[in-house]
């Protein structure tokens, strides 16, 4: 098998993991030898038709898995074609990619093939490769397999950026129905293990009196959610979720709508996931992050343990809340600010600075490009008093696109 | 009378704020002062050169200067005389001027640097370099058309991240070269002047046609990220439409497939030991 067929089989294999992100670690740079640099800010080189960035050469080590979990195209019984590629392999992959500019670093993942330990230090013999023998200074992030020896997870934290553990199911009910050789408990006890590691090694760079302290996948550890591939509602999903940012400090929870795979288990719900409801849940888990809401705050604004379809989280709680509206835009503080629908984290700030020197008036927020149509109803200003937040067909003029959205615009209209 | 001021280049920092100084020095209002580039012609009226440099240097808040040297490398012929306005408002009576989040002309300022920003981030997004022998060994060379002029500016990214590679970026403007020791900088160039793409492309497009997901295809939002301006420097790119094209009619058959029959001889332990060399 030659490397491109090799690379096809085994990047098809890893596009199920959402993650792609290379932010947030050290800042390194070549300037005194090595290749590559990493500034703070991750850099997407490529976007596929179904949307996603490509930041990292994303592969899979081998297809190959021992494991039978019913969601994955790569389950021990699954009849995909298997390869797997050498460890220098993926490193002059990576190293020949990296040179052209097309990506930021690499993400390598794997199915278990004989013992985690194992697996486990293939991984890490990659990313010892391209650090200790290519100087590479781009951005790293090794999957990491739970029942792993501690060293060697010391090691791979030495060399990542990131690691992660894929949570997967958001129930342990559904996680030892479809993937049986998975252990719940396991995989949170490696978490713990992996945050206690990345908080030391924060500290310690902190406190440093030696010249080097020893460095632990800088831009902390993440997980993955399948959504739609059981029958967790949103609720439970964003439960959750609260939990994993709360007990494992993850920098980031993904959410991965199950989309069919070619050679599907017959455990399996035949039909997708609206992809809607996959973004539904990320704008959800912003809220959650820096809006201040707690998640029985935002499933409020749906029903049934689901989040709303048809209009975004936030814009949902506010209708179900309207007696918290409107809000003065000169004078609510910045909570309250937050929680006005349209109003992003940013736009707030800027509020709150430009109010300092004169009050902010209709055209301040046309000037702004902000969506009017969204804010209005909920928000007074010296000259803009709200009428429709009590009408029963506020909920209808929120809907994105319809004609009722389209008839709320007048107000927009005359300010340009 | 109006005072004209004929900077070297058209994203030269240094020079605009030395002539902006000179100007605030004598008091020259933002109505009276004309911004022009070397090689450009200027009004007839206003050939008064800048008044000579005495006058003390005004302090500005740092964040004007970081938004200026930004703002700059964009194409709008007004960015010159729209900074130097704000530099006169900063030092005449508004001096918190930066905060007024809402002012047209910080907005504006704002908005120019948001723009070279993004079209910097773009360059280092979507830049691809190719590699060619070369008599003293490989040498990487790229071809792209910002929109702004950022070229100068960007290069040191370029530099901080392959400095231990030879390279040569060519845009229609400016041509940058590291060889290894120093960065140049030389007239522009043609993109049919630049070699054949090499291998490492072809096997590129293979990992992007295969890290696609026919089962959500969102085009819009590759657009909104990649639009097609850059597709035509982008090798990738030329799979876009079949990649699109295609994934109906995949998706339609894994999911007239359904689940299938789990494989009578599943992966297991054994089966994976390694060959030993021959």
């Amino acid at each position: 098998m030659d490397i491109a067929q090799k690379l096809e089989i085994l990047a098809d294999a890893a596009k199920y993991d959402a993650s792609c992100a290379s932010s947030g670690t050290t800042k390194r740079n070549s300037l005194k030898g090595g290749l590559g640099s990493t500034e703070g800010s991750g850099i997407c080189h490529a976007y596929t038709p179904d949307g996603r960035c490509i930041s990292l050469l994303k592969i899979l080590l081998t297809n190959a898995c021992v494991f039978d979990c019913a969601y994955c195209v790569n389950r021990a019984t699954s009849n995909t074609p298997r390869a797997r590629f050498s460890v220098r392999e993926v490193v002059d992959l990576t190293l020949a990619f990296y040179r052209r500019n097309a990506i930021e670093g690499l993400f390598l993942s794997s199915g278990i093939i004989r013992s985690p330990d194992y697996t486990m230090e293939q991984l890490v013999l990659v990313a010892r490769a391209l650090r200790e023998e290519h100087g590479f200074h781009g951005y790293i992030h090794l999957k990491t397999i739970p029942d792993a020896a501690p060293e060697l997870l010391a090691e791979a934290g030495r060399h990542a950026d990131r690691l992660s553990i894929n949570h997967e199911l958001p129930q342990a009910e559904s996680l030892a129905r479809l993937a049986p050789e998975k252990n719940l408990p396991r995989i949170r006890l490696a978490m713990t293990g992996l945050h206690d590691r990345i908080a030391e090694a924060r500290d310690a760079q902190k406190t440093a009196r030696r010249a080097r302290p020893p460095r632990f996948a800088p831009a902390g550890q993440s997980t993955q959610m399948i959504v739609g591939a059981d029958a967790a509602d949103d609720g439970t999903i964003l439960g959750t979720a609260t939990e994993l940012y709360a007990a494992h400090r993850m920098r980031r929870v993904y959410y991965s709508a199950y989309s069919p795979i070619p050679e599907a288990s017959r455990l399996l719900p035949p039909a997708a996931p609206p992809l809607l409801r996959e973004h539904r849940l990320y704008q959800a888990d912003w809220l959650l992050r820096f809006y201040g809401f707690s998640p029985a705050e935002i499933m409020a604004g749906g029903s049934g343990g689901m989040l709303d379809l048809e209009l975004d989280p936030k814009t949902a709680w506010a209708l179900q809340h309207r007696e918290h509206f409107p809000v003065n835009l000169n004078t609510a503080p910045r909570e309250a600010l937050l929680r006005v629908p349209g109003l992003g984290a940013k736009t707030v700030a800027r509020l709150l600075s430009a109010r300092r020197h004169a009050a902010i008036r209709l055209d301040d927020l046309a000037r702004l490009r902000l969506p009017l149509a969204k804010i209005l109803p909920f928000v007074v200003l010296p000259d803009h008093r709200p009428r429709l937040l009590e009408a029963a067909g506020l909920r209808r003029l929120l809907l994105p696109g319809t004609a009722f959205a389209q008839a709320g615009r007048p107000v927009q209209m005359s300010l340009f | 009378m109006a005072h004209a001021v004929t900077l070297p280049g058209p994203a030269d920092f240094p020079a605009w704020r030395d002539a902006a100084r000179r100007l605030l020095g004598a008091q020259v209002p933002p109505d009276q002062a004309e911004w022009r580039i070397e090689g450009e012609a200027g009004s007839l009226f206003a050939d008064a050169p800048p008044p000579p440099g005495s006058a003390p240097a005004a302090t500005v808040p740092r964040a004007f200067l970081a938004l200026a040297e930004v703002a700059i490398r964009h194409r709008d012929p007004e960015r010159f005389a729209l900074l130097y306005g704000l530099l006169w408002r900063l030092t005449h009576g508004t001096p918190a001027l930066l905060r007024h989040a809402t002012d047209p002309a910080v907005l504006r300022a704002e908005s120019l640097a948001k723009a070279v920003r993004r079209d910097a981030h773009k360059m280092h997004a979507f830049l691809r370099f190719r590699e060619v022998e070369t008599h003293s060994g490989p040498h990487h060379l790229a071809w792209f058309e910002p929109d702004h002029y950022i070229e100068e500016a960007e290069a040191s990214f370029f530099l901080r991240r392959f400095a231990a590679l030879r390279w040569t970026i060519v845009t229609p403007r400016v041509t940058s070269v590291w060889d290894g020791e120093a960065l140049a900088f030389g007239p522009g160039g043609r993109r049919a002047d630049l070699p054949a793409d090499d291998s490492t492309a072809a096997l590129w497009n293979t990992y992007f046609g295969a890290i696609f997901n026919p089962a959500r295809l969102k085009p819009g939002a590759m657009r909104a990220e990649m639009p097609k301006k850059y597709w035509r420097n982008l090798p990738e790119a030329a799979e876009i439409p079949r990649l699109m094209a295609e994934a109906p009619a995949r998706v339609a058959a894994m999911v007239a497939r359904g689940g299938t029959a789990p494989n009578p001889r599943p992966q297991q332990p054994r089966h994976l030991t390694p060959k030993p060399a021959p």
